[in-house]
């Protein structure tokens, strides 16, 4: 054992120290998209003891496992870029715990990457959400002339429910980038349900949006396009978050594990 | 044929509350090719998916069925009324949370019924299933719908909603009725015959082959059979040698929250206590204990499979386990510092019981300590057989407060046979006593108790069976002034809290389970009205069942059902259906009940003759002790996860 030293005081107790953070993206696709952030939060603890890593525990009569969670996407959206940060007890190979985790994830779960920490805050080097959202019963030629409308205004106010009651949120600030997205070329998802005639009726956008507070998601986006052009979306829209980052002059967004992998390993 | 419906609820989710709930997609859970099995059972559990999911009897089910190569087995779970609404809306069908398929399309529908609260429930899942609500009306394309699960001992308030009723443990009896099943499709049998071929399964209560009189006082005159299948009496089934039965195996681990979050292991099953009011431990009997090493490799197993971080010893009383000692602290050295919670539903009053808990609570996760004197006054506790006296308590508790606990509960009845208002109020004294003793034991002033009680309800089965049950109002006044006593002393009182619910779902709960076939027409009415999730405080109207029971009701009422005194000759309701109980030795009980004599546990006496035992051709089974549970995990080579994964133990000391 390379590692095991125990502070004083833990004994009664006894879990083993944060040797290192490894940080984990992981996709909530298909089903698991209706699970909140809640219910993934427990079900990756429990995955985590499933596949057998040592996730370090809090210490006192309630141990919980050492895991940060970064801005989660909302109840209903999907993701191919959600982030979770795990303290472990031992030191481990990032690919074989990726796999490990992987095996084991419920359905519609999946681990896309994991590294091990560099210095510096994760949270600091995500800043804004890539969507790609699909609207049932809007086609591109109604989202085009509303996207318009859009970008000509100034300002474009929908409210947001908090837990503090209505607050105005202004959306237009917030979206760095919005388009339709035309390509119909990188549909990873359930297949069938992409049966042609609902095609020809189901628009899609891209939106680059900065992390406000509230974060702007995107049925506020869609809200805005409500408010500021009268358009109506008769069925849910069904969102993806792509990628998450920094953005940068370009307006791209910078992968945040970018650092980690440049890193010399531990 | 049972193509998902997904494509069409899908749309719908977004509108719903906690829509995660209705996706399916548990760890553990799967589908099989439908057309792969000629027999299709989905199970129910007849409440919202937070309660049904974590059900330990329709996980056990669901695994032994689908272990089967001529069955599979999917779950469906009560709908909430928001999408509900949307499905009616949209044509959406009750679905299987599994493969989304219709529940119409399966072969056999099981509903079990841990209470009688379900009954309205299960209306609302036949009617989104497009299934006749009514026995009568349903055809070979229909499923049989079957009830299970204690409720079930008294099935006839819902005997014109179910076709067949299995009585007891159900791991064997699903095979049997598999077989059944697969022979009547191959045999193109119609829905009569099969109905009369299941009654021929040991267990199988069919309720269409009975026929029920009522003589002019409204009682029961005789229920006959009016098939030549059908038997005079049905017994129960019983599971015996439950190391043979190491279910569930893979527990099902959801993604949405639910009421119970932890592994379940069942240490033993049935209870000898003897404890008049409870009838789970007088239908359960006798007593099989499942051996400390079964228990350990079902942990093992179990926590392997699903991640969980408590793990729960679960039985009616399971500090009586043979082997506990030995399992709780085999246990609690195996899991130390793994972040591993060992819990125990723990009811015995006695200082051996928080030994136990401080031997289960030393890698953490420690909650309060609950214990269950029932009643009380000593006296009552004679009635009820519940015997602990209050030395033994107050000493209990003051060595829980000294161990380091800050939290007790105890538990309580309400309206129980012969109580005056002095009894209830004695409550008062010993938690008050239970302070005083606690504050000296803890050596400090912050100690609390919490006093819950529940309204009693006679159930079928028990000695109580004959018992008037208590009118709402008596028990709320008596809880009213229970509450004054707990707070005339503010000092003390102020470390106390009380809970309890008012006394009108408890008489509701008193009509189902001691209800004849005439309840039925009840529970439509009630339904039809609106009445569903009975449950649910928030969804449960007293005054919408009272209307029901006067409009469906002829001869008899809401009162005649409850708060009437049973005669020894008056032929119960569930009087063909056998526990195994001796009918002639209940009543004896309930004799020496009202006359406060009690009555040992057979485990450790001689046979008192309950009956069950001859009956049914079973017998007690005892751990054999002396062996060994499972080898202990090394303390140097102990990782913060119960699971040993050999992938990443390889990368270890690098």
């Amino acid at each position: 054992m390379a590692t095991r030293t125990t502070k004083a005081g833990e004994a009664a107790h006894p879990s083993a120290p944060i040797v290192e953070k490894l940080r984990m993206r992981y996709a909530k696709r298909g089903r698991a998209r209706f699970s909140s952030h809640r219910d993934i939060a427990r079900t990756m603890e429990w995955t985590l003891r499933r596949a057998g890593v040592p996730v370090a525990l809090s210490h006192g009569f309630s141990p919980h496992p050492r895991l940060s969670w970064i801005g989660a996407a909302p109840t209903g959206a999907a993701s191919d870029a959600e982030y979770v940060e795990i303290g472990v007890t031992e030191h481990l190979d990032p690919l074989v715990v990726a796999r490990e985790v992987d095996a084991v994830l419920p359905e519609g779960l999946s681990v896309i990457e994991v590294v091990p920490a560099s210095p510096g805050a994760l949270a600091d080097r995500i800043d804004a959400s890539h969507w790609e959202i699909e609207t049932p019963g809007v086609p591109d030629e109604l989202l085009a002339p509303a996207l318009a409308a859009f970008h000509a205004a100034d300002e474009v106010i929908v409210e947001r429910l908090t837990k503090n009651g209505p607050k105005p949120l202004d959306v237009r600030t917030a979206v760095a980038e919005l388009r339709l997205t035309l390509t119909r070329t990188d549909e990873p998802e359930a297949p069938e349900r992409e049966d042609h005639a609902r095609a020809a009726t189901c628009g899609r956008l891209t939106a680059v949006v900065r992390h406000t507070t509230p974060a702007a998601r995107p049925d506020d986006v869609c809200g805005a396009l409500r408010a500021v052009a009268g358009l109506e979306f008769p069925e849910p829209v069904r969102a993806t978050r792509r990628a998450q980052g920094r953005l940068d002059e370009r307006g791209e967004l910078i992968d945040p594990f970018a650092t980690d992998r440049a890193a010399p390993t531990a | 044929m049972a193509e998902s419906v997904f494509e069409s609820l899908e749309p719908l989710l977004p509108r719903v509350k906690k829509p995660v709930q209705y996706v399916g997609g548990e760890r553990n859970a799967g589908t099989k090719p439908w057309d792969a099995v000629p027999v299709h059972w989905a199970l129910c559990y007849p409440d919202a998916y937070e309660v049904g999911l974590p059900n330990q009897g329709l996980m056990i089910l669901y695994e032994v069925l689908n272990e089967r190569d001529d069955a599979l087995a999917e779950r469906t779970y009560a709908v909430w009324p928001d999408l509900a609404a949307l499905m009616r809306e949209h044509g959406v069908p009750q679905f299987t949370v599994d493969g989304h398929r219709p529940v119409g399309a399966f072969d056999v529908l099981g509903i079990s019924f841990a209470t009688e609260l379900g009954y309205t429930n299960m209306l609302s899942i036949l009617d989104l299933a497009g299934i006749p609500l009514h026995a009568a009306d349903r055809d070979t394309t229909h499923p049989i719908v079957l009830a299970g699960g204690h409720a079930a001992f008294n099935p006839e308030p819902i005997a014109d909603f179910v076709d067949i009723v299995a009585l007891g443990d159900g791991e064997e009896v699903v095979g049997e009725i598999t077989e059944v099943v697969k022979a009547a499709k191959a045999e193109s049998l119609t829905r009569h015959e099969t109905l009369e071929r299941l009654a021929g399964v040991p267990g199988v209560y069919v309720p269409g082959l009975y026929d029920v009189r009522y003589g002019d006082d409204g009682t029961i005159a005789a229920v006959t059979p009016t098939s030549a299948h059908a038997p005079e009496r049905v017994h129960k089934r019983t599971t015996s040698d439950l190391d043979d039965w190491p279910y569930p195996k893979a527990p099902l681990v959801p993604m949405a929250e639910t009421v119970h979050e932890r592994m379940s292991v069942e240490i033993f099953r049935g209870c000898t206590r003897g404890c008049r009011f409870c009838q789970a431990g007088m239908i359960t009997r006798p007593v099989r204990e499942r051996s400390p090493q079964g228990v350990g490799e079902m942990v093992e197993k179990g926590l392997q499979n699903s991640g969980y971080h408590e793990v729960g010893l679960l039985s009616l009383s399971s500090a009586d386990h043979s082997g506990i000692g030995t399992i709780a602290k085999d246990l609690a050295d195996r899991y130390e510092g793994t972040g591993t919670g060992l819990s125990l539903p723990s009811t015995r009053v006695d200082a051996f019981n928080v030994t136990l808990a401080e031997e289960l609570t030393r890698s953490g996760r420690r909650s309060g300590l609950t214990f269950a004197p029932e009643g009380g006054s000593e006296r009552l506790r004679k009635v009820i057989n519940k015997m602990v006296s209050e030395e033994e308590l107050i000493a209990t508790v003051s060595t829980a407060y000294e161990h380091g606990w800050r939290q007790v509960k105890l538990y309580f009845m309400c309206g129980l046979p012969t109580e005056t208002d002095e009894d209830v109020l004695q409550i008062a004294s010993m938690a008050h006593e239970v302070i005083r003793a606690g504050r000296k034991a803890a050596g400090r002033g912050d100690v609390r108790a919490t006093v819950s009680i529940g309204a009693f309800v006679p159930k079928p089965h028990t000695p109580f069976q004959w018992a008037a049950q208590t009118a709402p109002d008596v028990v709320d006044n008596r809880l009213r002034k229970l509450r004054e006593a707990i707070n005339s002393d503010r000092s003390l009182g102020r470390n106390i809290g009380l809970r309890y619910h008012d006394g009108q779902p408890s008489l509701i709960e008193g009509l189902l389970s001691r209800g004849d076939r005439r309840i039925g027409r009840v529970i439509e009415r009630a339904w039809r009205d609106g009445q569903q999730f009975d449950g649910w405080s928030e969804h449960f109207s007293f005054e919408r069942w009272v209307t029901a029971a006067e409009e469906a009701l002829e001869g008899v009422d809401l009162g005649w059902f409850t708060t009437r005194e049973r005669g020894a000759d008056e032929i119960l309701p569930w009087d063909h259906l056998d526990s195994g109980l001796d009918r002639g030795w209940l009543w004896d009980d309930w004799q020496d009940a009202l006359n406060s004599e009690e009555q040992d546990d057979c485990r450790w006496t001689p046979c008192f003759d309950c009956g069950v035992c001859p009956t049914m051709g079973t017998e007690i089974q005892i751990a054999p002790p002396g062996r060994p549970s499972l080898p202990i995990t090394p303390v140097e080579q102990r990782r913060s996860t119960p699971v040993r994964n050999p992938a990443l133990a390889a990368d270890r000391g690098v």
